[in-house]
């Protein structure tokens, strides 16, 4: 089976590259990215700042049911090239994590598919290792979410 | 060409998957091996050899036979230490694909 998320984690590389294949043209999934409506569809987050453009800033909120932040990731946008490029940081606040250096590069295959590259760079390789080891940390919101409503609907069917 | 191997470019090929599950089961040498195959020996070694590589074969001599068998630690590395995480990415981006899809019937 092909899988159209590839993850590539080299050992002593203190990076990940992400490459997924879209069934969707370049632009829409450019606008998946800057627009803060549909990113909080995706992504499972509430989007409180998102500036799209150099030296522009971003700051993504998720609260469970009782209203308690689970989730609070922030950054600044360096290169915006719409259609083709992002480069932004990435930090998660209340986190061990660094902050993180991301370069989104966005490609037409045809016109109707379109492959995105998302290369994430660490301050350091056990760093690295220890997001990849814990999957669910950075999306520990939609994570936390889901088993939330999972757990609701066993006590609701008890 | 560039020498380095990782375990998922090791694994994205279909012949390699196979002859991972075949040695699954019990240590085998090349010519074993290739008998499962259409493919030339030649090739077939050329894949072994990416396999040994990144460790996820080890060999072992019998005498004047090399027996091929998996390394389950790095075996293990694959399926406990990326998947999880690929999984994540790739869920978040069938939503993506979903929410934009249904954004463009909209447009």
């Amino acid at each position: 089976m092909v899988q159209k998320t590839k993850v590539i984690a080299e050992d002593g590389k203190q990076e990940i590259m992400i490459t997924r294949e879209f069934d969707l043209p370049v632009d829409l999934l450019f606008k998946a990215y800057t627009d803060p409506g549909l990113l909080e569809q995706w992504m499972g987050t509430k989007v409180l700042k998102l500036d799209s453009k150099p030296h522009g800033s971003y700051r993504f909120e998720t609260k469970d049911e009782q209203g308690n932040v689970v989730f609070k990731a922030n950054g600044v946008i360096h290169e915006f090239i719409p259609d083709q490029k992002i480069t932004r940081t990435f930090e998660m606040e209340n986190s061990p994590f660094a902050i993180q250096l991301e370069f989104l590069e966005f490609e037409k295959v045809t016109n109707d598919t379109c492959r995105l590259k998302m290369q994430s760079v660490f301050r350091s390789t056990a760093l690295r290792d220890q997001l990849l080891q814990m999957p669910f940390a950075q999306g520990i919101n939609m994570a936390h979410n889901r088993l939330q409503n999972i757990v609701n609907k066993l006590k609701k069917a008890v | 060409m560039k020498l380095r191997r990782d375990i998922f470019q090791a694994i994205a090929d279909p012949t390699r998957r196979a002859i991972l599950l075949l040695v699954a089961s019990q240590a085998m040498t090349a010519g074993s091996l290739a008998a499962n195959f259409d493919t030339a020996r030649p090739t077939v070694s050329k894949h072994l050899q990416i396999l040994t590589e990144c460790k996820l074969l080890e060999q072992e001599k019998h005498g004047r036979e090399i027996y091929y068998h998996l390394n389950p630690k790095k075996i293990k590395e694959i399926a406990d230490f990326i998947e999880p995480f690929r999984k994540l990415w790739d869920e978040r981006f069938n939503k993506l694909e979903a929410v934009m899809k249904k954004y463009k019937g909209k447009a």
